[in-house]
């Protein structure tokens, strides 16, 4: 039977990377039809899954006024988009010694103050890819709740959109970290039995059984594989 | 005790703010308590967001009222028509705000931009607890209640500025304000009057120019303590803290306590500090 040559011809949509038109094949990501335009991408991207947040983009639609933000690997073109390269967002991460700061709303206030222009406009939690209620987390900042602080940007993945948008200029992602890390230091219970664990590790409880193992062949070794002890499924 | 809910709405919806959260939790846990003895179920408003803290003056910043609107709306969802508020300064932003929203050209301009909310129809009054306890509860009620008096003790009442001006959100009358001084009365101490009670304690300047406020609360204290207050009764926590902390050497070192503190040691639900138990040795033991 003779093989038929099917040549599908990709549905193609037409969007503008600063200001210029491309036509691009309908369903790749943002990240993909800029690649696909010529752009060969050195910042402004990075793990390609959703996760690292250097691809953080803008864009805009027809007919509609607002600013979309978005990570450009994860988000399809559509037609008539207008897209911007964004390589990253410039914010000062201020020192402090982990150690010396308290897990209390003064310590992310004295660090930074510009949290206390946040005006509740909400345009953060508007701009998040990740869909975080970043508005909330500044306001339980604000109100000196670390904690809630560290749970609300707990899947923040840094990317800057809210930082880029934000009219009080608060550098939100320096301030999540900030949080985390008290939160991380002081304020989340204490794991007994891995300190206990590490202990016995550091006193050589498990040292001998370690060098019986590493003086075994390798044949003993994968015979040792074989009988090991499984749990029943 | 035996009481049965002062209201037909025994449920009240409350707005806490920054403060009540962090310096005042001490504010928050004594006036929810005593609330709750009074029959009230307190529930906090959802998602809240800062009042605004200072009241903008610059006519065109709506950015400022979007804040302070946000929470309205809050309140908005739920179908309630009110919410409480423990701080004056709470109290004052936010009803300031809902004033602001009552110029359909305002409220139009907001709900244009807060594009994420459902629009704010203009409908939800903001209460000071001074209001609901007077105006609601009622001194009657209110003295009923009591089951430590507080007879003896003499209580400067301190309104600052954010209960009473400007005279469209006061709570009384701006000038010549009673609320607090019959609250004193209904929980059974006596009321000094002074005449710095409605002066400003210098408010945020306390940042900048705390010379300034160390001077205004020089004034206040001094006043107070020639009426003869042993404590002063606030609801601010600004103030609260101008009074104490700002205090210069040389003025009368009167405790400051927030109203729903006194409110609870009368119901008896927390311990009248020692300071003012000692001072009222024999009175009160």
């Amino acid at each position: 039977m003779d093989e038929v040559q099917v040549k599908v011809k990709p549905e193609m949509v037409t969007v503008y990377i600063m200001g210029q038109a491309y036509q691009v094949p309908a369903g790749l990501t943002i990240l993909k039809a800029l690649e696909y335009a010529g752009f060969r991408l050195v910042r402004g991207v990075g793990c390609r899954g959703g996760f690292c947040g250097a691809c953080a983009t803008v864009y805009r639609l027809p007919g509609d006024y607002r600013l979309y933000a978005d990570l450009a690997c994860q988000t399809t073109v559509k037609d008539g988009m207008y897209l911007a390269l964004l390589p990253s967002t410039p914010a000062e991460r201020r020192p402090y010694d982990l150690k010396k700061v308290r897990p209390a709303g003064e310590t992310l206030l004295a660090l930074y103050p510009e949290l206390g222009r946040c005006v509740a406009c909400n345009t953060c939690t508007k701009s998040c890819p990740q869909k975080l209620e970043v508005m909330d987390a500044v306001q339980a900042a604000l109100r000196g709740d670390v904690a809630k602080v560290a749970e609300l940007t707990f899947d923040c993945l840094s990317c800057g959109l809210c930082t880029m948008r934000c009219p009080a200029e608060i550098p939100h992602y320096h301030v999540w970290q900030l949080a985390r890390r008290l939160y991380g230091a002081y304020l989340a219970p204490k794991a007994e039995h891995l300190h206990r664990r590490v202990q016995e590790i550091a006193e050589g409880k498990f040292a001998a059984e370690l060098d019986r193992l590493m003086r075994l062949s390798q044949e003993e070794l994968r015979e040792l594989y074989k009988a090991r002890e499984i749990e029943p499924e | 005790m035996n009481l049965s809910p002062v209201t037909r709405h025994p449920s009240l919806l409350y707005f806490p703010g920054c403060a009540l959260k962090d310096q005042a939790k001490n504010y928050e846990r004594a006036t929810l308590s005593a609330l709750a003895t009074l029959g009230y179920e307190v529930k906090e408003l959802p998602r809240w967001n800062c009042c605004g803290t200072v009241y903008s003056l610059a006519q065109d910043d709506l950015m400022r009222h979007v804040g302070p609107v946000r929470n309205l709306i809050r309140a908005q969802e739920l179908g309630e028509t009110r919410v409480l508020t423990l701080c004056a300064m709470c109290y004052n932003t936010l009803s300031r705000s809902a004033l602001f929203v009552q110029n359909p050209e305002n409220l139009r301009r907001i709900n244009a931009f807060m594009d994420d909310e459902e629009d704010y129809q203009g409908g939800v009054r903001v209460v000071h607890l001074a209001q609901l306890l007077l105006e609601e509860i009622g001194e009657e009620k209110l003295s009923q209640a009591v089951v430590k008096p507080l007879s003896g003790l003499r209580f400067g009442a301190y309104y600052g500025c954010t209960l009473l001006r400007p005279k469209e959100v006061a709570v009384d009358h701006p000038d010549r304000p009673e609320v607090l001084e019959r609250i004193i009365a209904a929980l059974g101490a006596e009321a000094v009057a002074f005449p710095e009670r409605t002066e400003c304690c210098g408010a945020y300047l306390t940042v900048t120019r705390p010379d300034i406020v160390r001077e205004r609360v020089s004034e206040i204290l001094l006043s107070a303590g020639r009426a003869g207050a042993q404590a002063l009764l606030t609801s601010c926590p600004l103030c609260k803290f101008n009074l104490e902390e700002r205090r210069p050497l040389g003025a009368p070192k009167i405790p400051v306590f927030y109203l729903g503190e006194a409110l609870a040691w009368a119901l008896g639900i927390e311990e009248i500090p020692e300071e003012l138990r000692k001072s009222l040795a024999g009175v009160m033991r």
